[in-house]
């Protein structure tokens, strides 16, 4: 099964190579870079210079290869949605695409030195957080599961870039289903 | 998504329900969204929503606060939260004051909107357990709505499905806020009966002529006022069940005609010549001694022994107080659904306040203390801060000061509620202490909307 990384320019090189890295290693899923997205016009609201996660979730699935299972879309730039300040990321319940924004995982974000291994870590867990709902996993009550629903970068921090024994029974049944649909067969 | 929390989303920006229900979804609720306050209202009525998400401003047609009184009226522990784009806080007032039970501007900290719906959820599913839990309680205490485990209430159970289906006169006694009603009810209930009338009559709330009239009917013309033609209640119960209560009030003249009526099994209209069969059984009650106002008079020995057929004395409830925590228990699941507020217990030494509480207007007084706590409480759970004002009640009443600038009307009011606390509600007696006949008591306690 293909998951299609799609960045926003101005993602870096070296993180990108780190996500393909760990979806690989952590899901039975190939990776594939596609060629940097250009932001819609419409997703940037000016009063609040931030980007509409649903409108740029809507212009990703216009350029969704046919033969990706999933799509992850990947940036800098900061997300909203218009009834809350801020997220992190989004993503189709049960669907085909997922966002993720680096924007307020860096510790300097927080007045903080900057730390590589923690920046990483972070987005790793976000990464596979909205991955994990497009398999329709929704918020998990253990704090310490990825799939637990993080408001702030504490709740990122206290959670590991794993899923919970109930989530994985969980997520194990669907990339099953997503197997027999694509045909795929278990070795 | 089947889970069993349900959320509706109302704003007529699309951009804003969507985004917001998609973001309540992934915490696995289910979402719905509706584009304006008639469409909310409809899906309202198809499904009993959790919490309601409401957009102040949607032009055209209701606003988010009519949408939310819209909704109460069928919903009354409806959750809303009235969303809005700007901090005015005259806005807030109003939401709150009608009763949203938070108020958010947008955008919202994520933080913010999380922790209020899960702390709502988290209330929510402790009710619901609470609910499920109490009925499991009541289904195994309860008879026909009355709810005991105390062993002299079971003989009355007993005594009731087994007279049920018979024609006899009962007699009713116990003390008042015992439940009277709810016996004669459930006698009627239990009955082969049931599927017909059951009507009461408060002997004591009308004046002698306008009772006989209420219990017999009227031909038009058959006195001043009478412009037309009126039913009785012996009429109206027909083949069902007919409840007197306050038995021991009537008149001399109304003691002979019920008599007259229970020996006969049939009647006259007042002023009428026709005469109509009574199929109507009897129930009648009292909080008075009848035995002794037989022995003194007040009361024929003749009517007393037709209506004593059968004899049900319900117990007071300081002789049954292991029926407390469970009455406690039942009003506050129901009052705090009807009051709308977030209480679904009561801590341990609340309760044992109650149960050293002598409770002279016995059950009823028991629920009007839990409604009065409830209303005024903070917490989810009954503390004994929130029953202060029993304690209070006792100290107004002993040392009476008149506060400057109160009117006369005012006096009165007060001095009729603090009587009928002291005698628990007790209409003859207090009556008594104020001096005045009971019909009185009666239209001043309508007059002043004072609860009973
Ligand atoms: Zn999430
Ligand atoms: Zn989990």
């Amino acid at each position: 099964m293909l998951l299609c990384i799609l960045p926003v320019e101005g993602v870096q090189e070296v993180d990108l190579y780190e996500m393909e890295r760990f979806v690989e290693k952590t899901l039975p899923f190939r990776t594939r870079r596609e060629v940097a997205m250009l932001l819609p016009p419409g997703a940037h609201d000016p009063k609040r210079d931030q980007y509409d996660g649903t409108v740029i979730l809507r212009a990703a699935l216009e350029l969704c290869p046919a033969d990706a299972s999933r799509l992850l879309v990947v940036m800098e730039q900061d997300l909203f949605i218009p009834m809350l300040t801020f997220i992190f990321g989004q993503a189709q319940l049960d669907g085909t695409a997922a966002v993720v924004s680096l924007n307020r995982l860096r510790p300097e974000s927080y007045g903080l030195p900057p730390r590589r291994d923690l920046f990483v870590e972070r987005y790793l867990k976000e990464i596979l957080h909205e991955l994990g709902h497009t398999f329709g996993l929704t918020h998990c009550p253990d704090p310490r599961c990825v799939m637990s629903l993080s408001v702030n970068i504490i709740n990122i921090d206290q959670k590991r870039a794993q899923f919970c024994g109930n989530c994985t029974v969980r997520l194990a049944d669907k990339l099953n289903t997503l197997r027999r649909e694509s045909g795929v067969t278990e070795e | 998504m089947n889970s069993p929390w349900k959320i509706l989303v109302v704003d007529d920006e699309i951009a804003m329900r969507e985004s917001l229900a998609a973001w309540l979804q992934e915490d696995g609720y289910g979402v719905d969204t509706a584009a304006s306050g008639r469409e909310a209202v409809e899906m309202a009525r198809e499904t009993a929503y959790d919490i309601y998400f409401i957009d102040l401003k949607m032009p055209p047609g209701i606003n988010g606060i009519e949408t939310m009184l819209e909704i109460r009226k069928r919903q009354t522990d409806a959750t809303v939260v009235i969303v809005t784009a700007y901090a005015a806080v005259d806005t807030a007032i109003t939401a709150i004051k009608e009763g949203a039970q938070e108020y958010m501007v947008k955008p919202c900290s994520p933080e913010e909107i999380s922790i209020f719906v899960q702390r709502v959820i988290k209330m929510k599913s402790l009710q619901r357990e609470n609910v499920y839990l109490r009925q499991k309680l009541a289904k195994q205490y309860s008879f026909w709505d009355i709810i005991s485990k105390n062993s002299q209430m079971h003989a009355i159970f007993d005594l009731i499905r087994e007279v049920a289906d018979q024609r006899s006169t009962v007699l009713i006694q116990g003390e008042s806020g015992t439940g009277k009603e709810l016996v004669a009810r459930a006698i009627h209930k239990a009955s082969d009966r049931a599927a017909r009338p059951f009507v009461g009559v408060s002997c004591a709330a009308l004046a002698e002529t306008l009772l006989e009239s209420e219990i017999f009917g009227h031909e038009r013309g058959s006195f001043t006022g009478a412009i037309a033609r009126k039913l009785g209640k012996f009429e109206i119960a027909a083949g069902g069940t007919i409840f007197l209560d306050e038995i021991g009030d009537i008149s001399p003249k109304l003691q002979m005609d019920l008599l007259r009526v229970l020996q006969e099994r049939k009647f006259f209209r007042i002023g009428g010549t026709k005469e109509i069969r009574m199929e109507a059984r009897v129930i009648a009650a009292t909080n008075r001694n009848l035995q002794e106002a037989v022995e003194t008079g007040s009361f024929r020995d003749d009517l007393y022994y037709r209506l004593n057929v059968i004899n049900i004395k319900i117990p007071a409830l300081r002789e049954r107080k292991q029926d407390i925590p469970l009455l406690a228990d039942h009003f506050i699941g129901r009052l705090a659904i009807e009051t709308n507020k977030p209480v679904c217990g009561i801590s341990k030494d609340a309760l044992k306040l109650l149960l050293d509480h002598g409770w002279p207007g016995n059950v009823r007084e028991l629920e009007n203390t839990l409604e009065r706590a409830i209303v005024t409480a903070h917490g989810e759970v009954l503390q004994v801060a929130d029953f202060d004002f029993l304690e209070r009640n006792r100290h107004t009443n002993a040392h009476w000061d008149i506060p400057a600038g109160i009117s006369l009307s005012e006096i009165e009011k007060h001095a009729i509620e603090a009587v009928l606390e002291q005698t628990g509600g007790n209409i003859m007696e207090s009556s008594k202490i104020l001096g005045v006949d009971r019909s009185t008591l009666y239209t001043k306690i309508k007059k002043y909307d004072i609860p009973r």
